[in-house]
C-alpha cells in the first residue's frame, strides 16, 4: 500500500518536474511545480514528516508559487519562441551522459533494498520541532527573521518606480 | 505492508535536482530559471528529510525549515530583479542581459 | 479494511449533509436577506420556497456552457475544481461530535483527527488563491484579470490575520489537533461560564479571526473583487452554467467551513450541557452554534457598505495585523504567567 502511493507520489513529481523543463510558456511551468510540491507534500507524509509537508503547502504552494504567478500575470509574459539549434555538438554530449545518469539511479534502487525508512511513530511531530527550534537552534531561527526582515526591504526598494 | 528503501527516495530526488538544473541550463527565460533553482531546492529537501526519517534524527527536518525560509526570501527578491529587469529592458530573455549597460 | 470501510461511509455522510445545507444556506440567504429588506425571499417554488435550490440546482445544470476564446481552455475549465476542492477538502478534519456507540463498535464523530489539523486548514485556504487567480487569467477579459488579481491580493493579505489570530488558541491549547481544541473547552469556570475560548482568553483572537474570514470568503462588507456594480462580477465574469455553479458552491462552502471552524476553535465545538452522556446532542450544539455565524454573515451582507479596496487593504494590513501581533502577545503571557 505505501509502495503504490511512493510510486503513484514519486512519478508524479517526475512528469511534472520534466513538464516545468519542457513547457514554452512560463505559466504552465510554474503550474507544473506547482504540481511537483504537491507530489512531494505526499512524500513528506510518507517519511513521517508531517509538520513540514503543511509547511510545505503553506510556505511553497501557497506563498512563493503565488508569488511567481502575480510577477507571471502582471508583466504580462509571452511564451517564448522556438529558439535555433547554435550548438549541436552538446546534444550529443548530452545523450551519453543522461544514459550514465539513468544507469547510476537504476544501480541505486536496484541493489540497497536492504535499508527501509523505517515505519513506525514519526520522528517529525509538531511538538518536538518546536522544541528543537526553540532551544538548540534558537540562533539560526532568531537570524532567519532579520533575513527574511531585510529581503522584505530589498524586494521593497528594488521594486519601487523611481 | 512493505516498507520503502531509501533509496528509492533518493534516486526520485536525483532526478527532481538533474531536471532542475537541466531547467536553469537550458531555459533563457529568467523567471524559469527561478522555477528551475527552486526544483533544485526542493530536491535536496527532500534528501535531507529523508535521511532524517532513516536515522531518526531531527535535524535534518529542522534543516529543511530554515531551507524553505530561505527559499522563500530569495525568491522574493530574485522575483523583484527580474521586474527591474523587464521594466527597463522589456525583454526577460537573460542572453540580452550579458551588457553591464543598456 | 474496517478503518477503509468506516472512513468511506463517513465522507459520503458528511458530503451529503454538507452540500444539502450548502443549497439551503443559498436558499436562505435570499430569503432572510429578503426579511431583513421587508419582502418575502423565494416562496414560489415549493411550500416556502423551500424546493428553490432543487428548481436551481436543474437550472444550472442545463445552461448553455459560454466559452470565450481564450488561448488556455484547459486552465478556464480547471480554475472552478481548484476553488472548489479545498473547500470541500475542510470538512475532512472538522470534528462534528464526540464518540459514540454504534453496531457494537466505538465510532468518533469527525473523518479524521490530524495531528497537524490547523495547518492542515491553513495550507488549504492558501491553495484557495490559484482558482480565483487562474480563472482570472484564463478568461482572456480585462474585468476579469484584474478582479482576480484584487481578490487574490486580498486572499493572502487577509489570510495572515487569519492564521495569526488562530495562534492564540494553539498557546492555549498546546495542541494543533482540532479534536483536542474541542476538549480543551469542556467544563465551566465557576460551573457557569462555559470555558470556551470566545470567553477566555480570545475574545480579540475571535473577532480578529471572524473579521479575516470574512474577507477571506470574499463577503460583504470585503466583497469589491465580485460585485456586480464593480468589475462587472470580477474573476468569475466570463463563467456560465456548471462551471459557474462550481464556483458558487465553492464561495459557499468557504462560508460553512470558516463558520464551523469559528465554532470549533472559539465556540467550544460540540460542548455544551448534557454531551457527556448524549454525545449525538454535540452534533445539535454544533449544528445550532455554526448556524449562529452562518445568519451573522448573510446579517453583515444585509446590513453593511462595501469597502473600497484602497480601505480594505488598509484595515488588513494597518488595523489587524498589528492586532494580531498584540492578540499573540497577550496569548503568550497570560499562558507564562498561568
Amino acid at each position: 500500500m505505501e509502495r503504490a502511493l511512493f510510486v503513484i507520489f514519486a512519478l508524479t513529481a517526475i512528469v511534472a518536474a520534466l513538464n516545468v523543463l519542457l513547457r514554452r510558456h512560463p505559466l504552465h511551468s510554474a503550474l507544473a511545480l506547482l504540481v511537483v510540491l504537491g507530489a512531494l507534500t505526499g512524500l513528506y507524509v510518507l517519511l513521517g514528516a508531517y509538520f513540514l509537508a503543511m509547511i510545505q503547502v503553506v510556505i511553497y504552494a501557497g506563498a512563493i508559487l503565488v508569488l511567481f504567478l502575480f510577477v507571471i500575470m502582471l508583466l504580462n509574459i509571452r511564451a517564448e519562441e522556438a529558439r535555433l539549434e547554435r550548438r549541436p555538438f552538446f546534444r550529443w554530449l548530452a545523450v551519453p551522459f543522461a544514459l550514465l545518469l539513468g544507469a547510476e539511479i537504476f544501480y541505486l534502487v536496484r541493489t540497497f533494498e536492504e535499508n527501509p525508512v523505517p515505519s513506525g511513530t514519526s520522528v517529525g511531530v509538531t511538538e518536538a520541532i518546536g522544541r528543537e527550534l526553540f532551544t538548540t537552534y534558537l540562533l539560526p531561527f532568531e537570524v532567519t527573521s532579520i533575513l527574511i526582515l531585510i529581503a522584505i526591504l530589498g524586494a521593497v526598494v528594488l521594486a519601487r518606480r523611481g | 505492508m512493505t516498507t520503502i528503501p531509501i533509496s528509492w527516495y533518493l534516486a526520485v530526488a536525483a532526478v527532481l535536482f538533474t531536471i532542475g538544473a537541466v531547467t536553469v541550463f537550458v531555459k533563457r527565460n529568467a523567471i524559469v530559471m527561478l522555477l528551475g533553482i527552486e526544483l533544485m531546492l526542493n530536491a535536496a529537501n527532500l534528501t535531507a528529510v529523508t535521511f532524517s526519517s532513516y536515522f531518526r534524527e531531527l535535524a535534518g527536518q529542522i534543516l529543511v525549515f530554515f531551507v524553505m525560509v530561505v527559499a522563500a526570501a530569495e525568491a522574493a527578491v530574485g522575483l523583484a530583479i527580474i521586474v527591474l529587469l523587464f521594466r527597463h529592458r522589456e525583454t526577460l530573455n537573460v542572453d540580452e542581459a550579458q551588457l553591464l549597460k543598456l | 479494511m474496517g478503518v477503509v470501510v468506516e472512513a468511506v461511509v463517513k465522507i459520503v455522510i458528511v458530503f451529503g449533509i454538507v452540500l444539502t445545507c450548502l443549497a439551503y444556506l443559498a436558499l436562505f440567504e435570499r430569503k432572510i436577506l429578503g426579511w431583513i429588506q421587508l419582502r418575502y425571499g423565494p416562496n414560489r417554488v415549493g411550500p416556502w420556497g423551500l424546493l428553490q435550490p432543487l428548481a436551481d440546482l436543474l437550472k444550472f445544470l442545463f445552461k448553455e456552457d459560454v466559452r470565450p476564446t481564450t488561448p488556455n481552455p484547459i486552465l478556464f475549465s480547471v480554475a472552478p475544481i481548484l476553488s472548489l476542492v479545498p473547500a470541500l477538502m475542510t470538512y475532512a478534519v472538522i470534528p462534528f461530535g464526540d464518540r459514540i456507540e454504534l453496531f457494537g463498535r466505538e465510532i468518533t464523530l469527525y473523518i479524521t483527527s490530524v495531528n497537524v489539523g490547523l495547518l492542515y486548514l491553513f495550507a488549504l485556504s492558501g491553495l484557495g488563491v490559484y482558482g480565483i487567480v487562474l480563472a482570472g487569467w484564463a478568461s482572456n477579459s480585462k474585468y476579469s484579470l484584474l478582479g482576480g488579481l484584487r481578490s487574490a491580493a486580498q486572499l493572502i493579505s487577509y489570510e495572515l490575520t487569519l492564521t495569526l489570530s488562530v495562534v492564540g488558541v494553539l498557546i492555549q491549547v498546546g495542541s494543533l489537533d482540532l479534536v483536542e481544541i474541542v476538549r480543551a473547552q469542556s467544563g465551566a469556570y465557576f460551573g457557569l461560564i462555559p470555558k470556551w475560548h470566545i470567553f477566555w482568553y480570545q475574545p480579540l483572537g475571535f473577532l480578529l479571526f471572524f473579521i479575516a474570514a470574512v474577507a477571506e470568503t470574499n463577503r460583504v462588507p470585503f466583497d469589491l473583487p465580485e460585485a456586480e456594480t464593480e468589475l462587472v462580477a470580477g474573476y468569475h465574469t466570463e463563467y456560465s452554467a456548471t462551471k459557474f455553479a462550481m464556483f458558487y458552491v465553492a464561495e459557499y462552502a468557504n462560508i460553512l467551513a470558516v463558520s464551523a471552524l469559528a465554532t470549533t476553535l472559539f465556540l467550544g465545538g460540540w460542548n455544551g450541557p448534557g454531551v457527556e452522556r448524549l454525545p449525538l446532542l454535540g452534533v445539535f450544539y454544533f449544528a445550532a452554534k455554526t448556524a449562529v455565524f452562518l445568519f451573522i454573515y448573510i446579517w453583515l451582507r444585509a446590513t453593511l457598505p462595501r469597502f473600497r479596496y484602497d480601505q480594505l487593504m488598509r484595515f488588513g494590513w494597518k488595523v489587524l495585523l498589528p492586532l494580531a501581533f498584540a492578540n499573540i502577545v497577550f496569548s503568550a503571557a497570560v499562558a507564562a504567567i498561568a
